[in-house]
């Protein structure tokens, strides 16, 4: 197989099997805004899950810098631009995936598994404005 | 495996999953979206290898009565495609496009301590809590009609 998507494609089943694992175990859905975002507004009884999955998360983040740095991008210096479109891309993200009721994982990964028509119209919207963004950026401005 | 464990060693796979997918740099995902150009079209084989084990796992899971640690699985997922499931979306992908990162890659990547997820992260909870804040007044005015003055947007 091509060494170019065997990462890829390996990466994703861990996806995959992560979100199969907590369905499994606690029955939820694995869509990272709502896990994470609804930690904002606490309910009582439902924290300690979602704060076990954000912290594996992290512990991910932190193993991968330790065994695989390339993982991520390289330091580069950031212009005051690059922080008010850091600030924006952030705003945009939080409030579209709450608004939207999900996000890549959420809607992208469990929502189309399930066969849910609302997964696959999110995931298709927001890939069509992703690539439009990406194209006013790149190739218009 | 205990309860504790589990969802802890979900969040760990899922970022594992993420790092060596290529999803946690945004050079990767922007080279993916970006179809007009030299196209990257890797990431799109992370999303499949994922819907694969999912959809298999998925329905042999759901055959039990109830998960491993909660009373019951959800009863049922929102089926109305609308508006706002529209709008969020279009809004997501607006964000994902100029940053390159969504919230799974973002948090991960948060564990590096770089500049710009200390800057992107904090933004991203800012625009999550406006959501969840707008849609607990709208619910609080909906239960309690007769203390709203002005009409539920």
């Amino acid at each position: 197989m091509n060494s170019d998507i065997l990462a890829p494609l390996l990466g994703g089943a861990l996806i995959g099997l992560s979100a199969s694992l907590l369905l499994l175990s606690h029955g939820r859905v694995a869509g990272i805004s709502g896990v994470v975002g609804s930690l904002l507004m606490p309910v009582r009884g439902d924290v300690s899950w979602r704060l076990q999955f954000f912290g594996g998360l992290l512990a991910g983040g932190l193993l991968l810098v330790w065994l695989r740095p390339q993982s991520f991008a390289a330091p580069s210096s950031l212009s005051l631009g690059g922080v008010a479109m850091l600030v924006g891309a952030g705003l945009l993200v939080g409030v579209g995936s709450r608004l939207g009721n999900g996000c890549t994982s959420g809607h992208g990964v469990c929502g189309i598994s399930r066969g849910s028509l609302r997964s696959i119209v999110a995931t298709l919207t927001f890939m069509a404005t992703g690539v439009l963004t990406v194209y006013v950026v790149r190739h218009v401005l | 495996m205990r309860p504790s464990f589990s969802a802890f060693f979900s969040g760990l796979l899922f970022a594992v999953g993420l790092g060596l997918s290529g999803m946690t740099d945004p050079a990767n995902v922007l080279g993916f979206l970006d179809i007009a150009g030299d196209w990257d079209y890797r990431l799109a084989f992370v999303m499949g290898g994922a819907i694969a084990v999912h959809a298999t796992l998925r329905p042999l899971i759901r055959r039990r009565a109830k998960p491993l640690f909660a009373a019951a699985f959800p009863s049922s997922h929102a089926s109305r495609v609308d508006a706002k499931l529209v709008a969020g979306a279009a809004v997501f992908g607006v964000g994902w496009g100029l940053g390159g990162y969504c919230p799974g890659p973002a948090l991960t990547s948060f564990a590096t301590g770089a500049v710009p997820l200390l800057i992107f992260v904090p933004a991203m909870f800012a625009g999550m809590y406006l959501v969840q804040w707008g849609q607990a007044r709208t619910r609080e005015k909906a239960e309690r009609p007769g203390l709203g003055i002005t009409p539920s947007t």
